[in-house]
């Protein structure tokens, strides 16, 4: 058995994995990251976008800093985040932002004079300042009281995952690509580090380290339309439930995003809708001016995605081989704009499509986008539950986003969170010893191994384990989507529950030695059921509509009982997990009030150590002068 | 209906030792809007749970499932069927070591070429995190972001007669990643550390110029003109070389 010693083991590659690694790297600590993948190929290449800083270089950014877009945070988690968490990253990220510009990101820079810009299809005049000239500018995201989202045109993602490598390489930090971790050791106090597999031999390995960091990112590929990439699995939040002692924090917080192009669900930015594209059905006709009259497709992105969704059940969907889609238009914006203004966009159709968008309309339909749950950590980034474990980015619930993340936090918090708790990893190593057992170590080599084996052999049963996946992914999609409902999720949660006895009834149709994709999904799948009934079962539990949380039946926010987060952890031999509740947040600097858009009834908090005196809430208000018009949020 | 395809994959698995490499066939019914990303998925599940290959982004983004599309190296996801023929062959690409059928190693071929280019800004200067950044001037950060976009999937070492033939010829994508360090005033090197990096024949002089990267880069970075700038600043700096050791100090 190849068995690998490190002082820090990183589950993952990505930004926010490899950033602390970086961190602790640089305080001379040896560092492993493990990635599924080459490094360079995580998702957070994918993010395109940018990231949220408040540098206010921009125009459209004056007078920005981090408290407005602390502010900005917290509405936008709909006052489900923990405001210390908030905080401390609106005031880290402009310096995050810098010291990647140090390594070497380029930022688009400030160019001073008058230039042009697209809202709700009206053009606008700014005029950015000569003083400001080069220094690091910003552009617009739904959400947000300023311009704050700093970017590398159209690849910010990308530029980020790169620059970061390249301080991996820099540094000698060892990645081992193409390794899963498929359980963490630990003996119910403290992790050691995992057992992996290798996805190159197919071959288990040990992982011992001082401390272990959970960076695995999203659940997306719970559901069956999804932006995230193929590998968006939750891996890191079911290792943690795998512990039976690490909880998965708000695992029912799961945003949506209106237009993922059908098939393969690639995103295509809301900009479309934001400069006067329309959404039309199987007739060719508008519906959303019938349902929001006054926004129309302006409406935010939850909302427009439930009425796509309500409208492709009454039967309004177009037919295809990938099930029903509803259509986006932008032809009427000209082929100048959209080959300019849209570049991506028309990009993305013709690449992937082989649409032409000026001509043609574009298949889309509502699809997941970005999992605000996660493997639950104190505002360290130390995970609960067990000592030497912690946990940063996507994968973790720090918890930055409450119930719903605004554009541009994303990628944000994978540099924030990483840096911070890269601090706090380093700290916790400084003079850290331990012993490691070899008979604790030996019994989890052989739980795995006898999971392979019985996988292989078929012991338990002949499931397809992609029928399992598929039928999991269905009742996700249709019971625990955007619209949710006492009826729909106790049905999703019933369904879930018999996948749940099939997952374990597995059995391959391949044999071949190596790294088998078919035995990767079988170790993965039961895993990935449990999570979803994480999701489903939290969802009915929580009954009020919060952020991307929207029941049906409990329209309002219902701050009087739900100022909660759900703590889900799974004991073996349940079919269930076992949910407890604390406080979202332990201070309020700025208590629950309006976000200022979509419509939501709000049942008062009577607690007064939340509500305050009622004062707080008025000083926080944007003045007049800062609001920009309203566009919808983008990626 | 949709047109009948057949899909020839090369299929070998080294850590199988039965295995022996060979080509086989899958039929497929072609549905709209098809791309590779979706036919070789539906083969996994349907017909073949063993078949490897690899998919990431599946939006162009992150250069996974680079392969050999009948001959021609390209990134099977944003590869449309209906501008195949009905015969498809797939195979992986070369020079990368081959992981099983169509995935090939590329993370480890990639981080040797980080680290023999030494893929980072090199300076001296410490970051202050109480200091504003540096200014950059927008359109220099638009030319670095344009050499940045490669995106590592290997097509165009793919695509190299002289990386086909010699193991450690660099290939387009590193002296790409120069180029880029050099146009970044960040970075403090001089022309003699990047002359001793890459002023060699695994490195520029190695290049035949059949320019095949160029081709087949499906970023469409512009390859050509970043092989002919390092040749032509590296030739410069060797005629300095051949002086300085000419002339006494």
């Amino acid at each position: 058995m190849d068995t690998f010693y490190t002082d820090l083991l990183c589950i993952g590659a990505g930004l926010a994995g490899e950033r602390v690694a970086v961190e602790a790297a640089s305080r001379g600590f040896d560092s492993i990251c493990l990635s599924i993948v080459p490094p360079r190929r995580s998702h957070s290449s994918a993010a395109q976008g940018g990231m949220q800083a408040a540098l206010g270089n921009a125009c459209m950014g004056e007078g920005d800093c981090p408290d407005v877009h602390f502010a900005d945070t917290v509405k936008g988690s709909d006052w489900g985040c923990d405001q210390e968490v908030a905080r401390l990253f609106a005031e880290t990220a402009p310096i995050a932002v810098r010291e990647m510009a140090h390594w070497g990101i380029p930022w688009n820079r400030v160019v001073p004079g008058t230039g042009t810009f697209y809202k709700g299809g009206k053009e606008y005049q700014k005029i950015e300042k000569k003083e400001k000239e080069g220094f690091i500018t910003a552009r617009d995201f739904g959400g947000t009281a300023k311009w704050r989202t700093c970017y590398t045109s159209d690849g910010t993602g990308h530029t980020l995952l790169f620059t970061m490598d390249n301080q991996v390489v820099k540094l000698g930090v060892k990645v081992h690509d193409r390794v899963e971790a498929v359980a963490l050791i630990h003996d119910g106090q403290r992790c050691f580090g995992a057992v992996a597999r290798c996805l190159k031999t197919g071959k288990l390995r040990v992982y011992l380290a001082k401390a272990t960091l959970v960076a695995t990112g999203g659940y997306g590929r719970l559901y069956r339309e999804t932006t995230n990439a193929v590998i968006c699995d939750g891996s890191g939040a079911i290792l943690a439930l795998k512990t039976g002692i690490v909880p998965v924090g708000n695992p029912e917080a799961v945003q949506f995003h209106p237009t993922g192009i059908v098939p393969t669900s690639i995103l295509v930015t809301e900009g479309c809708r934001g400069d006067g594209g329309t959404l039309k059905d199987v007739d060719g006709k508008r519906f959303m001016d019938t349902y929001e009259p006054e926004k129309q497709e302006l409406a935010s992105r939850d909302v427009v995605s439930r009425w796509m969704t309500h409208h492709i059940r009454e039967g309004k969907g177009v037919k295809s081989p990938y099930g029903d889609h509803l259509w986006l238009d932008i032809r009427h914006l000209g082929e100048r704009h959209i080959k300019t203004k849209l570049r991506e966009v028309d990009e993305i159709c013709r690449e992937f499509l082989g649409v032409d968008p000026v001509t043609q309309m574009i298949p889309v339909r509502p699809a997941q986008h970005y999992s605000m749950g996660g493997v639950r950590t104190n505002r360290d980034g130390a995970a609960y539950g067990l000592d030497g474990l912690f946990s940063a980015g996507e994968g973790a619930c720090w918890d930055m986003h409450g119930l719903n993340r605004l554009g541009g936090n994303s990628l944000a918090e994978t540099i924030v969170a990483g840096r911070i708790v890269g601090e706090k990893v380093a700290d916790y190593l400084d003079g850290c010893e331990v012993t490691f057992k070899t008979e604790l170590v030996r019994d989890f080599v052989r739980q795995e191994e006898e999971i392979i084996s019985r996988l292989m052999a078929g012991k338990d049963g002949r499931e397809n384990v992609y029928d399992v996946r598929n039928a999991m992914q269905d009742v996700m999609m249709d019971y625990v989507g955007i619209f949710r409902n006492a009826t729909d999720l106790r049905h999703a949660v019933v369904q879930l529950q018999e996948i749940h006895e099939r997952a374990k009834k597995v059995g391959l149709r391949s044999s071949s030695p190596g790294a088998n994709p078919e035995l990767a999904l079988g170790m993965r799948i039961k895993g990935m059921v449990r999570l979803a009934l994480c999701v489903a079962y939290a969802a009915e539990q929580r009954t009020e509509s919060r952020g991307a949380h929207a029941r049906e039946d409990y329209p309002e926010r219902n701050d009087r009982d739900w100022l909660k987060r759900t703590l889900a952890t799974w004991k073996e031999g349940d079919d269930l997990p076992t949910l407890n509740f604390e406080p979202n947040s332990q201070v309020w600097e700025i208590p629950p009030g309006q976000r200022g858009y979509g419509v939501s009834k709000i049942i008062p908090s009577e607690d007064p150590s939340v509500v305050g005196n009622g004062e707080a809430s008025k000083a926080q208000e944007v003045p007049e002068v800062c609001k920009t018009p309203e566009t919808p949020e983008t990626n | 209906m949709g047109r009948q395809l057949k899909f020839n994959i090369f299929r070998y698995n080294p850590e199988d030792p039965k295995s022996v490499p060979h080509m086989e066939s899958f039929d497929l019914e072609e549905t709209e809007a098809m791309t590779l990303y979706i036919a070789l998925n539906r083969l996994r599940e349907e017909q073949d749970p063993s078949l490897q290959f690899d998919f990431m982004c599946r939006a162009g983004i992150c250069g996974s499932c680079a392969m050999m599309i009948n001959g021609r190296p390209d990134l099977a996801c944003h590869t449309k069927t209906k501008n195949l023929p009905d015969e498809i062959n797939l195979m992986p690409l070369p020079v990368f070591k081959l992981i099983g059928d169509l995935s090939v190693d590329s993370g480890t071929w990639f981080r040797a070429m980080n680290e023999k280019v030494q893929s980072w800004v090199h300076t001296d200067k410490p970051f202050d995190p109480n200091a504003e950044e540096e200014p950059m001037d927008n359109q220099l950060a638009e030319e670095i972001y344009e050499l940045e976009r490669c995106v590592e999937c290997g097509c165009c070492v793919a695509a190299c007669g002289k990386a086909n033939m010699r193991e450690d010829f660099m290939g387009a994508a590193a002296f790409n990643r120069i180029a880029r360090f050099m146009m970044d005033p960040r970075d403090e090197r001089t022309g003699t550390e990047y002359f001793e990096v890459v002023g060699n024949e695994e490195g520029i002089f190695g290049c035949l110029g059949l320019l095949g990267c160029e081709d087949v880069c499906p970023k469409e970075i512009p390859l050509q003109d970043q092989l002919g700038m390092l040749r032509r600043k590296m030739g410069w700096q060797s005629i300095r070389h051949l002086f300085s050791r000419l002339l006494p100090d």
